[in-house]
C-alpha cells in the first residue's frame, strides 16, 4: 500500500520547512452515516517527526483535526539530504511511517 | 601533628576525587537512562486534556495552569469559514523558549483540537487545519519559559464540521 503520508521538506539556509499531508478519515465520533448510525471515532493521536533520530516536532491530535490532516512547521539544523522520519499512530493502534529526504 | 594532617587531607582528596568520578559516571548513566524515560513521558498522548469539554478545563488538564493574553502570540484564522470541517489556522510568536503550542475551539464538543511539542531548535510556528462545529472563539496557547500565553479570535462558521 502506498504511504498515507505525503511530505515535503525543504532546507533554506539553516531552516528547514516541513509540510506534511496524511490520508486519514479523522472520524470524530459525532457524525452519523447514511443510516443514522454514529460513525465511531477513528483519528490520529500522535505524529512524530524525527531528523537523525532526534524528535523535531510532535503533534498530539484530537478529533477536531480535519480529515486528511495537514501540518506545517519549520526547524533549525536540518541539512539537505538528511532523513526526516514521520510516523503516526491512531486511536485504533494503526500506524504508518515514512522517511523523506530533506531537499 | 602536621604530617598526620597532611595524610588526612591526602586521603580526603583521594576520597573526594573518587566520589567525583563516581558521581560523574553515575550522571552519565543517569542521563542515558533518563533520556528514553523523558521521551516516553513526552510521547504520551494527553488523553485527559482531549476528553475535557470546556476550554479552561482542557488548558488546565494539559498544562495545569492558566494562560494570559499576549500580543506576542499571533493567531491567524479566517473571519468566516465557509466549511467548518476544514478551517486553516496558524500561529506564530515572537516569544522565545517556546516548548509547546496548542489550539482550542471553545464551542467544540471537546475544546482541545491539537497540541504540538516544540523541541529546542524548532521554530515556534505551526499551521494546521481543524474542524469547527459552529461559530466559536479559537484560542492558541503558547507555552514559553514555563508560562502560558494566548491569543483568541472568533471564527464564524457557516457550515458546521461535526455532523452539522
Amino acid at each position: 500500500m502506498a504511504s498515507t503520508i505525503r511530505v515535503r521538506a525543504t532546507a533554506n539556509g539553516d531552516t528547514t520547512e516541513v509540510q506534511a499531508l496524511i490520508q486519514h478519515p479523522m472520524d470524530s465520533g459525532f457524525v452519523k452515516d447514511a443510516k443514522g448510525d454514529l460513525i465511531p471515532p477513528h483519528f490520529i493521536q500522535q505524529v512524530t517527526f524525527e531528523v537523525n533520530g532526534k524528535a523535531v516536532f510532535v503533534a498530539d491530535w484530537g478529533t477536531a483535526v480535519s480529515k486528511d490532516p495537514y501540518v506545517k512547521f519549520s526547524f533549525k539544523g536540518g541539512n539537505k539530504g538528511d532523513d526526516l522520519k514521520i510516523s503516526w499512530v491512531d486511536n485504533k493502534g494503526e500506524t504508518d511511517t515514512t522517511t523523506a529526504k530533506i531537499a | 601533628m602536621t604530617p598526620i594532617d597532611h595524610q588526612f587531607s591526602a586521603t580526603r582528596r583521594l576520597v573526594l576525587k573518587g566520589c567525583g568520578v563516581i558521581a560523574l559516571a553515575g550522571l552519565g548513566v543517569l542521563r542515558f537512562g533518563a533520556l528514553p524515560a523523558l521521551a516516553a513521558a513526552n510521547d504520551k498522548w494527553p488523553e485527559e486534556a482531549f476528553k475535557q469539554k470546556g476550554e479552561a478545563e482542557a488548558i488546565k488538564a494539559l498544562y495545569g495552569k492558566t494562560a494570559e493574553i499576549s500580543d506576542k502570540v499571533k493567531l491567524d484564522a479566517p473571519e468566516i469559514a465557509e466549511n467548518g470541517a476544514v478551517v486553516p489556522i496558524s500561529v506564530t510568536t515572537t516569544l522565545t523558549d517556546v516548548t509547546s503550542i496548542s489550539f482550542l475551539v471553545a464551542d467544540n464538543p471537546n475544546a482541545l483540537a491539537a497540541s504540538y511539542i516544540i523541541p529546542a531548535g524548532t521554530m515556534p510556528s505551526v499551521a494546521n487545519r481543524i474542524k469547527m462545529a459552529k461559530t466559536s472563539n479559537v484560542t492558541a496557547i503558547v507555552e514559553a519559559g514555563g508560562k502560558l500565553y494566548s491569543a483568541t479570535k472568533e471564527v464564524k462558521v457557516t457550515v458546521g464540521g461535526c455532523g452539522g
